[in-house]
């Protein structure tokens, strides 16, 4: 019984702090569904969940990460490292799981060098992560000579393109992620000590937290969500490719900002963050069934993005002047 | 000096928000030469009639005459043009430029070029600085200068704008003893040109020396206007809170000898072997002056600032070189001197403020018992009577004392044996002040022992089963009760 008035109070809560994005998201859905036939088929709905899937294991990590007050810009470059490190190494024969895990621990190592400078200095993380984008993008041309890596393994090809109950697998992660990112923000001191650094870091240390080690793990965990995101794009493009997640970082910015996670700290909700994938998703997919030229989407999202953010901004100063 | 002439006059003035009657028939005067002081509670109305005189609010009822001519102000250059300058607690220079560049910001002289005439620019600051008497070159930049020099910069600059009218918001919040006589100093000398001064404290020991009257304001109205001299605190106090306080301070001594802490030859970055026992139930009071190293002794105790030798020793266990988390699940608490940037997370609800400390006790894994979570969250709220409307509003938006007995609270809830509170009552209104010390004392009683480091020294005196009084790192001695005074006080905080 008692679960049952917490769910509904939840559902509310969730409507009310969303119901901009809500409505915006809703708005697109019937405009698309007006304007094409092909928008409502369930392939089409699965489709949209795989193209924004890598987009939400960034945004997932991303938003902890401005949550506590950082910006990681170098997660678009270590798609393509990722990338052409496991077409690589599965293309020398290293059976599948252990290029999983190598995959994922170079992840993890390029997290944990951002979150070490930036625990031990008072650099800022947009220059600390922006150098570490350019480091790592240009590690992968050397790497590769500029060329891409070929991937003919069938097994590594199907952690992209596969399915399982006839979902596709980048969705079982994601939903996987989503469920963990909720966990670990509402059901753990952890998620406590990620928004309160984020809220005011001087009071989160007179605190008892370890700011140095929170800041670590959103770092580690947006380095391991990066090469999941490599390991599924570059699966399901059969290729390491040296370009690959370019922009990557600001589609997933994005997609936290539109769902209202805030830039200066303290503020966000996995449930904002996936509207705002989506948003950004379905305004790509419905153009694309619209048959709207691809550069005109790169100039729709623009204002997509400067309208929720100026959303937000008019509701923020709603807020203060209240008080 | 010469007779006085009404300079400002504001009549029923009338201010309403969504929701609240900020000001309900406010009133205030004003003479040419005089120091008016203004008083209230948080929540007074005191800074909405003072951003309409600024021109900041547009109030909806009211006149405001300047040199006996009815005026409006609806805009910030209004304010300027009639003459009126307000000087905000929180400075408003820009860190980066020269004294000169904020001084002369957005209206630099111009060569016929068009281009910045900065020799112009730099004399001119010159002589208005050493028309002040004050010794600091143009061309330093505002970073590099502190607070005290920094408040001396804006009022050169508000008589640069022919000031009539400074108000000064708070001025002496972050000034040492010294830095307020250099103020003072200065408010005697804008006084002698003529220059009326609106002044906002909280410190009521100030008045005395610096104001000729006070007015006081509650709840948004006009209570009285007195003349300094023929006033005293319990009036003031009574005239604000619109009670008789039976007694401002409660306090029963009655510490035992049991030892909890000791530190022993404790040396850190600002601290100098320093030495001092405290006892169960007591209150240790901390003097000095600013810049002594209290704040920054505690912080070694509490596992923020590095301890490069010496003890701390609770209950019999050393505790040194632990980390601020160990620290406090070895019963220490710390409520920090600096409210706003070190004690809240403003945008957080009250109660994420409230049971951040005491996560252990409902966060299992990954399971949040909200029952547990909400009881700890209330109790504080109501044992501490915290004025809030539910405990989801965001801390920011309480007003200062409710919001220091919120972080009083968190700290409550880790339930500390030894607390330390670092200017428990700094920027808290009278009434909210008195339960701060009602609450200590309890407490005290339940044998709680508190360090308070304290620069307000009626509080430390009232307050303090013995008073600790630091000077350049050193704990210099250490009074009892009965034996500490103002005087000897002040002789240990200035021994080195």
């Amino acid at each position: 019984m008692k679960t049952g008035t917490n769910f509904i109070k939840a559902t509310k809560e969730y409507l009310k702090r969303n119901t901009g994005i809500l409505l915006g998201l809703f708005v697109i859905c019937i405009i698309v569904a007006i304007k094409s036939d092909n928008f409502l088929t369930q392939d089409n709905i699965m489709n949209v969940l795989r193209q924004i899937s890598s987009n939400m294991y960034l945004a997932s990590a991303m938003m902890m990460i401005l949550i506590a007050g950082g910006i990681d810009l170098s997660v678009g470059s270590l798609i393509a490292l990722i990338g052409v490190i496991g077409g690589t190494l599965i293309s020398a024969g290293i059976p599948l799981p252990l290029v999983v895990l190598i995959c994922l621990l170079v992840g993890a190592l390029c997290g944990t060098v951002n979150g070490f400078i930036l625990s031990r200095t008072t650099l800022p993380p947009f220059i600390v992560t922006l150098s570490m984008m350019n480091i790592l993008r240009g590690a992968t041309y050397v790497f590769t000579a500029g060329s891409t890596v070929r991937i003919d393994s069938r097994e590594y090809i199907n952690m992209g393109t596969g399915y399982l109950l006839m979902i596709p697998l980048p969705v079982i992660y994601m939903l996987i992620v989503i469920l963990i990112v909720f966990i670990i923000l509402n059901k753990t001191k952890l998620g406590r000590h990620i928004y309160a650094i984020g809220g005011n870091e001087k009071a989160a240390q007179f605190s008892g937290i370890n700011v140095k080690k929170v800041r670590m793990f959103v770092y580690i965990f947006s380095g391991i969500m990066a090469a999941l995101a490599g390991i599924v794009i570059s699966a399901r493009n059969y290729s390491g490719n040296p370009v690959a997640g370019n922009g990557a970082e600001m589609d997933a910015i994005a997609a936290c900002v539109v769902g209202g996670t805030s830039m200066t700290g303290g503020y966000g909700f996995i449930g904002g963050t996936l509207i705002g994938a989506l948003i950004i998703g379905l305004l790509n997919n419905g153009l694309n069934l619209m048959r709207i030229d691809s550069y005109w989407q790169i100039i729709f999202k623009g204002i997509i993005i400067l309208v929720a953010v100026y959303i937000d901004y008019i509701k923020n100063l709603k807020k203060n002047k209240s008080n | 000096m010469a007779e006085k002439t009404l300079l400002l006059k504001m009549e029923h003035i009338h201010k309403k928000f969504p929701g609240v009657y900020a000001l309900n028939d406010a009133k205030l005067e004003l003479m040419a030469g005089e120091v008016h002081a203004l008083l209230g509670e948080n929540g007074a109305g005191k800074s909405t009639l003072i951003k309409i005189l600024g021109g900041i609010y547009e109030k909806n009822q009211g006149e405001i005459y300047i040199d006996g001519t009815l005026k409006e102000i609806n805009s910030v250059e209004d304010a300027r043009s009639q003459g009126i300058s307000i000087i905000h607690q929180e400075l408003v220079l820009v860190p980066f430029l020269s004294i000169a560049e904020n001084i002369f910001l957005g209206r630099e002289p111009k060569k016929k070029s068009g281009l910045i005439n900065r020799s112009k620019m730099i004399a001119d600051t010159k002589n208005a600085l050493d028309d002040f008497g004050l010794n600091l070159n143009p061309n330093s930049m505002i970073a590099d200068l502190n607070i005290a020099q920094q408040q001396m910069v804006e009022i050169v600059k508000a008589i640069s704008f022919n000031a009539k009218i400074i108000v000064m918001d708070e001025p002496t919040s972050s000034l040492s003893d010294t830095e307020v006589e250099g103020l003072f100093k200065s408010v005697k000398k804008l006084t002698a040109r003529g220059i009326g001064i609106i002044y906002i404290s909280h410190r009521m020991s100030e008045l005395g020396q610096i104001a000729d009257r006070v007015t006081v304001m509650r709840d948004g109205q006009y209570v009285d206007t007195k003349v300094i001299k023929e006033t005293n605190n319990d009036e003031l106090i009574r005239l604000m809170v619109g009670r008789e306080l039976t007694s401002y301070y409660t306090r029963d001594f009655n510490a035992s000898n049991e030892i909890v802490m000791e530190v022993k030859d404790l040396c850190s970055e600002k601290s100098n072997h320093v030495n001092f026992e405290l006892r169960k139930g007591e209150i240790l009071g901390f003097a000095g002056l600013i810049g002594a190293g209290r704040s920054e002794t505690m912080e070694a105790i509490f596992g923020l600032k590095k301890i490069t030798s010496g003890k701390v020793i609770l209950n019999g266990m050393e505790i040194q070189g632990l980390t601020t988390k160990e620290v406090m699940k070895k019963g220490i608490g710390l409520v920090p001197e600096d409210r706003r940037a070190e004690g809240i997370f403003p945008d957080m609800a009250t109660k994420f403020n409230i049971t951040l400390k005491a996560l252990d006790e409902f966060i299992k894994g990954i399971h949040v018992d909200g029952t547990k979570e909400h009881e700890i969250s209330s109790k504080y709220i109501n044992e501490l009577a915290v004025k809030v409307p539910t405990d989801q509003t965001p801390i920011r938006s309480l007003s200062g004392g409710n919001q220091q007995k919120a972080i009083l609270g968190s700290w409550l809830a880790t339930n500390p044996t030894v607390l330390i509170l670092d200017e428990p009552t700094r920027g808290v209104d009278v009434g909210a002040k008195s339960e701060i010390y009602m609450i200590m004392n309890e407490l005290a009683k339940k044998g709680v022992s508190i360090i308070m480091v304290s620069s307000d020294l009626p509080e430390v005196l009232n307050m303090s089963d013995r008073v600790a009084v630091m000077s350049n790192g050193s704990v210099t001695g250490i009074l009892d009760h009965m034996e500490a005074t103002q005087t000897n006080i002040m002789e240990k905080a200035v021994q080195y």
